[in-house]
């Protein structure tokens, strides 16, 4: 998520990372300054990431150990742990343990002494550097942070080394650091980090830290075990919905049933009546009832009668706005790219193809439901929350409940899945929670908590939108012409990102589209900009989750039409493209693209290029007489770079394409008369393991600057799969959902 | 009403509303919040719990229906599979986000319990109830059959 604004910020990656005078300003002399052996933080209610400790649950039972600050994200403990400040949100990409890797190589860190903890808000110090304020998406959490870390590393290695020197009487040079451990010459001296710990926290951080290598990396490439593993696999790590504060209320909030509808007037006295409610109040966004449990609270909120009243209601359904946007295929749209005269070619040609594709607003149904815990006090305000926005999400709870940005603290806790639904513009649930303790005056602390038929029906989804694709092809079968015309919703606009959108385009409506990369001399992309009540965000990989279905299997139509492979094909337009050249031929070669199949067994490919990365994937599926099918295999190559934990990358390329499957197969959020039809995972229903093909992934050697993992996985499998039914049946699928059967 | 549970091995009273369920009862009343809520229909399993060995959605179970019975939760899951289960999921590194985890290890460990070698459509039978958004569904299948090996072992 977030490509826009990636994109932003790609001048400031692609010049070269921040030099190292800005970091040592950034990180270590503007930031926290040097806490000497201080026994706590001044703020102790961060938590504990994740330990690298064996299978034991239990918490130490003794305080821990004095920790001293190298820099804002490097603190070496007495009892020799390392632990890194997080920046970012934990939902499952596995930052804490990608990030810490890259702080343990550069220090050379023994992998078993590594924690993690999540940093604070604070912009000036952890802000992502890509977007110029706090947050996670678009899948920047190593990019961004791969220089700076090196350097946060490097340095506290040197002040390490610093620290023994001075205490042995020796040279630096004379000192060598390797798995945790300092040691002079042969071994005559050794210490661990851990005793040199307090001393190097005084010792001036160097101006230019030597940076490792990559030859010599030794964590860097290889597996170690992720630091979150233990706490998610024991039931003990804390998410949002498991925290509990002093005296606190649970509140739930009647919304109300159609987007910008608001409330008319409410009776509560039967609400009121409810064993343990203790208050209902009315908010901005509905009416929120506090109990002292969910349960209570829930109770409580059936017995409530709201009347909305819906004048300024979304009140169409989804087959209306679908009529609506279908017009647009009719008009041309606003110009986002027009190389050469595609609409000449187009107007002359003999032989052309066209095809529409539609697709649904999807919800992100994250396993968590949306969930935030607010507690008002004397000087400010603490805010619980897998925060994806820090910096926006402290403004605006400091804007509402009357208090200054640097009053709200941010522990940001392991998210619950999010997929970009937890980077809120105006901060959505975080804001509301914040309402609800302020409407009570901040009595006492407030955990709001959504059902899950709340996050369902509570908007914020992935845009529907149409698109028209046309192509035309000379005497041979090659494309001489390439028009796509997109029908969106901005996801920008009306957010605090909306400077981002220039000339009327919201390029996160058409990233995908307007990069395609083939090698095409009459190519136009042009978008119109939907409007309607329905809330929308970024969705795992935002744009591309339409654009790259609705250009990926246009092309093997084309490919088919043109009587050309469609894999051989893509290789003579990517021609000068040699990083989408390398994931589809390793992808191809991999999958075994040219052994023959069993009967009713077909294969498709697609490649595409997003957040930098570059991913192609081979979909094996198997079609029945009567049209059911099953996706058996899907084979993934992926370049990102630098890939800091293989098995990670993996992961998230697993989970990138179930989720990208997910969708493709049988996710839409549909409105009936401006109500959200679907309300649990009953009707909106995901992938499941016996749906989930097996995923093999290939790692292309890489030694670019390090890319995002989270989202690329996903665009290429729909299309991948879609190609591989047509190989099946002939047809082309241009409506998502697929479904559970085809047209054979 | 007042309701004695026996939950991981220990003999719990609480004092709660007759209708509310046992997944509220074990995270509000008890502070066991290793059992996660998802759906609160028996639709996603993120909620899965034993009940005399059994997985039951403890989102749907009233716990005065479980009040005769032993109860166990992640907290206290330490048979031989459950052990068996959690190794595994480390060694593979099945999490990501680790929200729906606790319930998946809950329903692999009862298929365990019973079944002690697996097939993949045992696999999907036993666990196409639990749902995870983060598709860790290729590794949670390898765990099983890691699990099983070493309960073999």
């Amino acid at each position: 998520m977030l490509g826009p604004i990636d994109k932003r910020f790609i001048a400031q990656r692609e010049a070269g990372t921040m030099s190292r005078r800005v970091f040592l300003k950034v990180t270590s002399l503007a930031g926290a300054g040097f806490v000497v052996g201080c026994g706590s933080d001044p703020e102790p209610a961060q938590q504990v990431a994740a330990t690298a400790s064996p299978a034991t649950a239990a918490p130490p039972a003794s305080p821990p150990a004095a920790q001293a600050s190298m820099n804002a994200f490097v603190k070496v403990g007495a009892d020799n742990t390392v632990t890194v400040a997080i920046k970012h949100l934990d939902k499952g990409q596995g930052v804490t343990t990608g990030l810490p890797t890259i702080v343990a190589e550069e220090m050379d860190a023994a992998w078993s002494q590594m924690r993690a903890e999540f940093a604070p808000a604070d912009a000036e110090r952890y802000k992502n550097l890509f977007f110029g304020v706090q947050g996670t998406g678009g899948s920047t959490s190593i990019a961004n942070s791969w220089q700076q870390l090196r350097m946060a590393g490097a340095a506290a290695r040197n002040m390490l080394v610093q620290a023994a020197a001075a205490e042995w009487g020796v040279p630096e040079g004379d000192i060598t650091v390797a798995n945790g451990q300092l040691m002079l010459g042969d071994g005559e001296r050794k210490a661990t980090f851990g005793e040199m710990a307090a001393a190097a926290a005084g010792m001036t951080p160097p101006e230019e830290p030597a940076l490792k290598q990559p030859e010599d990396f030794t964590l860097i490439g290889t597996h170690v075990p992720r630091l979150d593993s233990n706490a998610k696999t024991d039931g003990s790590a804390e998410f949002t919905i498991d925290v509990t504060r002093p005296g606190m209320l649970v509140a739930v909030v009647a919304h109300p049933p159609r987007f910008g509808a608001t409330v008319a007037s409410f009776d509560d006295s039967k609400a009121r009546a409810v064993s343990g409610v203790s208050d209902v109040v009315q908010i901005p966004r509905g009416v929120a009832v506090l109990a002292d449990s969910y349960w209570s609270a829930l109770q409580g909120r059936r017995a409530l009668d709201v009347t909305w009243n819906f004048d300024a209601a979304e009140n169409r359904g989804t087959d209306a706005l679908f009529d609506e946007y279908r017009q647009k295929m009719n008009e041309a749209g606003v110009e986002v790219r027009n190389d050469g005269d595609a609409d000449g070619a187009l107007g002359a040609a003999e032989r052309s193809v066209r095809a529409d594709f539609e697709f649904p607003y999807l919800a992100h149904a994250t396993m968590e439901p949306m969930d935030c815990v607010v507690e008002l006090t004397a000087d400010g305000c603490d805010v619980y929350t897998g925060s994806q926005l820090q910096t926006v999400d402290q403004g605006i709870v400091a804007q509402i409940t009357g208090r200054a940005p640097e009053q709200v603290r941010i522990h940001t806790r392991f998210a619950g899945g999010s997929f970009g639904r937890r980077a809120v513009p105006d901060s959505d649930f975080v804001a509301e929670a914040a309402m609800i303790a302020s409407a009570i005056d901040g009595r006492a602390p407030v955990k709001l908590q959504w059902s899950r038929e709340d996050d369902m029906r509570g908007g914020r989804y992935r845009p529907m939108s149409t698109h028209r694709m046309e192509a035309t092809l000379d005497d041979e079968g090659n494309i001489t012409a390439w028009r796509h015309r997109i029908a969106t919703q901005s996801i920008l606009t009306g957010t605090p990102f909306a400077g981002l959108i220039q000339n009327g385009i919201d390029t996160s409506s058409t990233e995908g589209a307007h990069t395609l990369p083939y090698a095409i001399d009459n190519l136009k992309v042009e978008l119109h900009t939907m409007e309607n009540g329905v809330p929308v965000l970024w969705w795992r990989s935002v744009g591309h989750t339409h654009t790259a279905y609705a250009t990926e299997v246009f092309f093997d139509r084309v490919a088919r039409e043109g009587g050309k492979d469609p894999l051989e094909l893509r290789r003579a337009l990517l021609k000068d493209h040699p990083r989408h050249l390398a994931v589809l031929n390793l992808a191809a070669e991999k999958a075994g693209w040219d052994q023959p199949l069993p009967e009713g067994r077909a294969r498709g490919i697609a490649v595409h290029e997003s957040f930098n990365s570059f991913v192609a994937e081979v979909a094996e599926v198997t079609v029945a007489d009567d049209g059911k099918f099953s996706v058996d295999r899907i084979v993934c190559a992926v370049d990102c770079g630098v890939a800091i934990n293989p098995d990670v990358v993996k992961a998230q390329m697993e989970g990138g394409i179930g989720y990208g499957l997910s969708a493709a197969l049988r996710e839409a959020v549909t409105l009936v008369d401006g109500e959200v039809q679907e309300s649990n995972f009953h009707a909106y229903r995901p992938l499941r393991i016996n749906e989930m093909p097996a995923v093999e992934v290939h790692i292309v050697p890489s030694g670019e600057n390090p890319t995002g993992v989270g989202e690329p996985g996903t665009p290429p499998v729909a299309p991948a799969v879609a190609n591989a039914l047509m190989a099946a049946t002939g047809k082309m699928i241009g409506v998502l959902p697929i479904g559970d059967r085809v047209s054979a | 009403m007042a309701i004695n549970l026996t939950v991981n091995g220990e003999a719990r009273s609480v004092d709660v509303q007759s209708d509310k369920p046992l997944l509220w009862v074990l995270r509000e009343d008890l502070g066991l919040t290793g059992t996660r809520f998802g759906c609160g229909i028996a639709q996603c399993g993120a909620c899965t719990v034993h009940l005399n060995g059994q997985p039951i959605r403890a989102c749907v179970t009233p716990a005065t229906a479980a009040a005769n019975g032993e109860i166990t939760t992640i907290e206290g899951a330490d048979s031989a599979a459950a052990a068996a289960v959690q190794a595994a999921w480390r060694e593979l590194d099945v999490v990501q986000c680790g929200y729906c985890q606790s319930g998946q290890m809950m329903s692999a460990s009862a298929l365990l319990a019973k079944n002690v070698a697996p097939t993949d459509a045992d696999i999907d039978a036993a666990m196409q109830g639990n749902l995870c958004r983060c598709a860790t569904y290729v590794r949670i299948r390898a765990a099983i059959h890691r699990a099983a090996e070493m309960l073999e072992g």
